[in-house]
């Protein structure tokens, strides 16, 4: 460690107890110091009891196996063979993460199915799980979330270089795990990051699989668009396998798309939907930010999302500027939403987590529909 | 080891900060009534501690709390009294206040890598420019439509609302992530209970260039 952070952990040291409280504002300039410099497991951290933990201490009663060839994933003796009752599956808005290739297979527990009566938010029966695998050519993290009565929990898997086998990651997340794809950082994610999106929408923690995301109707326009892999399932094919129960009829007549007046605009409501609504929408803790990018098939969000967007006045006022708006119409550089998902400033950026590059094709989208959308005091 | 040759610009510099953590372990003594209307001409006698602090209120828990953890360090602008700085407390805890026109910061001399302002709400260092917040319960500046679970979250992930931008120096996150969650819960139920006070606190500002 060089100076500036064996001082930051000193003072950091002296933190533990209340009564230095007069060092607080040089404390935080440590702080600074060192979560930009040391790995996050050095800094101790809660456990679900509430008590600080000791870093990076294994939780044992987190349920999670160590390893990810352990899970069911994968044929037993192998991490290669995806086992039988895991379906994969493709969003067509799916999520920015700095370029990865990603996978995504869900298991449903034997002979269970999924409530789909309401659309946008599917019930899945206790025991369900998700996996997602981020590659940059070879694998680098698989996710894991788990749908229990009580909620959902999380785990993360980091895989050995050789490929051979993945571990489990300490609750802390773990940050600069390998360099990828020229030279990125790439950062397995912390339980309250994964609570951070996951946990935006209330009780909606399954995020990339409902109605919408699984539509047969794919947008062709959409960002980082993936053809849907041989064999995965769509709404459709989860209907044809009793997978799926209690559908509105009319999705399973007419696949759900997004409303729309242009091409643009249906795909810039789509990028919202897959990597904002998490986030911002009008059910989670965000609520009260008036910024509702949620798009739902059971109700008409097209007029919601716009009057929050275009012309709107945005809180956060861009340097330089004495008001913003979130969308100026016809001008997308005088636009919050482009100027933020355009930043990789901490102070600026947007999403503030889980990617370090700025997604140039979904910019370039949001901006084109900006400068599409035409100043309008109708909706 | 030889002293390194200090300008004048940097020995105010250096002045300035000292002053301030002088100022900081002298305010721990200073005694903050709800209305906000302490004499600040000396330091007053410590608040008397509640008799056993867990049969205290949650609001009286939660000032308590707020005394002793530095909160109006930062959240109360400092400002020039007659015997020298002191906490302006009709402004008290409404974070950096939004009249104040500030030219830019110093730029950063080796290692002396950040600035901070006279009112102590606005720093300026390596992440840019950071005003501390409004922690009034003023609805449309404040925390007036926060929930305790919102301000729990912040606190303990050290993002804004638990899943925004990260929380910027120098707030001692790495510190007050250690409360318990009955003591956030306290700190934030004081905090509803203060004068709400409407001051519009700047967005922060990325570092220059």
């Amino acid at each position: 460690m060089d100076s500036m952070q064996r001082r930051g952990a000193r003072l950091f040291r002296l933190s533990r107890s209340r009564s230095a409280a007069a060092l607080v504002p040089a404390l935080g300039l440590a702080g600074l110091a060192l979560a930009a410099v040391a790995p996050t497991e050095t800094i101790p951290i809660r456990g679900p009891a509430g008590n600080a933990l000791e870093a990076p201490a294994e939780n044992p009663q987190r349920p999670f196996p160590e390893k990810l060839s352990q899970t069911g994933l994968f044929l037993p003796g192998n991490t290669t063979t995806i086992a039988p009752g895991h379906l994969e599956y493709s969003p067509q808005y799916p999520l920015w993460s700095d370029g990865a290739s990603k996978r995504r297979w869900i298991h449903l527990p034997e002979g269970q199915h999924i409530d789909g009566s309401d659309p946008d938010h599917f019930r899945f029966p206790p025991g369900t799980r998700f996996y997602k695998e981020f590659s940059f050519g070879a694998r680098v993290e698989t996710r894991l979330l788990e749908v229990s009565d009580s909620g959902v929990s999380y785990a993360t898997y980091v895989w050995n270089p050789d490929g051979s086998d993945a571990i489990l990651a300490p609750e802390t997340g773990l940050r600069g795990i390998r360099t990828v794809d020229d030279g990125l950082r790439y950062d397995a994610p912390s339980q309250s990051d994964c609570g951070a999106c996951h946990g935006g929408r209330g009780a909606r923690a399954v995020l990339g699989f409902d109605a919408l995301q699984l539509s047969s109707d794919r947008d062709p326009l959409a960002a980082h668009q993936e053809s849907a892999p041989k064999g995965a399932v769509d709404l459709p094919e989860l209907v044809r396998r009793d997978l799926i129960r209690n559908l509105p009829w009319q999705l399973i007549e007419t696949p759900p798309a997004l409303e729309a007046d242009t091409a643009l605009e249906r795909a810039a409501r789509g990028y919202m939907y897959g990597n904002c609504a998490h986030c911002h929408n009008g059910e989670g803790a965000l609520a009260p930010l008036g910024l509702d990018l949620d798009a739902a098939v059971g109700i008409e969000a097209r007029a919601r999302q716009r009057s929050a967007l275009i012309g709107a006045a945005s809180r956060f006022v861009l340097p330089g500027m004495q008001h913003s708006l979130r969308v100026a119409p016809g001008a997308p550089r005088e636009s919050v939403l482009a100027a933020r998902m355009g930043s990789l400033s901490p102070v600026l950026r947007m999403p503030p987590l889980g990617t370090r590059r700025v997604d140039v094709d979904g910019l370039r989208l949001i901006e084109d529909w900006i400068t599409e959308v035409a100043p309008s005091s109708s909706l | 080891m030889n002293q390194p040759r200090i300008s004048l610009s940097t020995q105010i510099s250096i002045t300035a900060f000292t002053f301030g953590a002088a100022l900081a372990l002298s305010m721990q003594a200073c005694s903050v009534s709800p209305e906000g209307t302490a004499s600040a001409a000396q330091p007053l006698a410590p608040a008397a501690a509640p008799a056993s602090p867990a049969a205290a209120s949650p609001v009286a828990r939660g000032e308590h709390l707020v005394l002793t953890s530095g909160c109006h360090d930062c959240h109360t602008p400092l400002k020039m009294g007659a015997n020298g700085p002191e906490p302006d407390m009709t402004r008290m805890l409404s974070g950096h206040p939004d009249t104040m026109q500030l030219p830019p910061a110093p730029a950063a001399t080796g290692p002396w890598i950040a600035a901070v302002v006279a009112t102590n709400t606005a720093w300026a260092g390596p992440w840019g420019t950071s005003f501390t917040a409004n922690l009034t319960p003023d609805p449309d500046t404040g925390l007036g439509r926060w929930t305790k679970e919102t301000f729990i979250a912040t606190i303990e992930t050290g993002r804004h609302e638990g899943r925004g931008r990260e929380i910027l120096p120098p707030m001692p996150i790495p510190a007050y992530r250690h409360f318990t969650h009955d003591e956030l819960e306290a700190i934030f139920s004081y905090l509803q209970t203060i004068p709400a006070v409407k001051n519009r606190v700047p967005t922060p500002l990325p570092p220059a260039g």
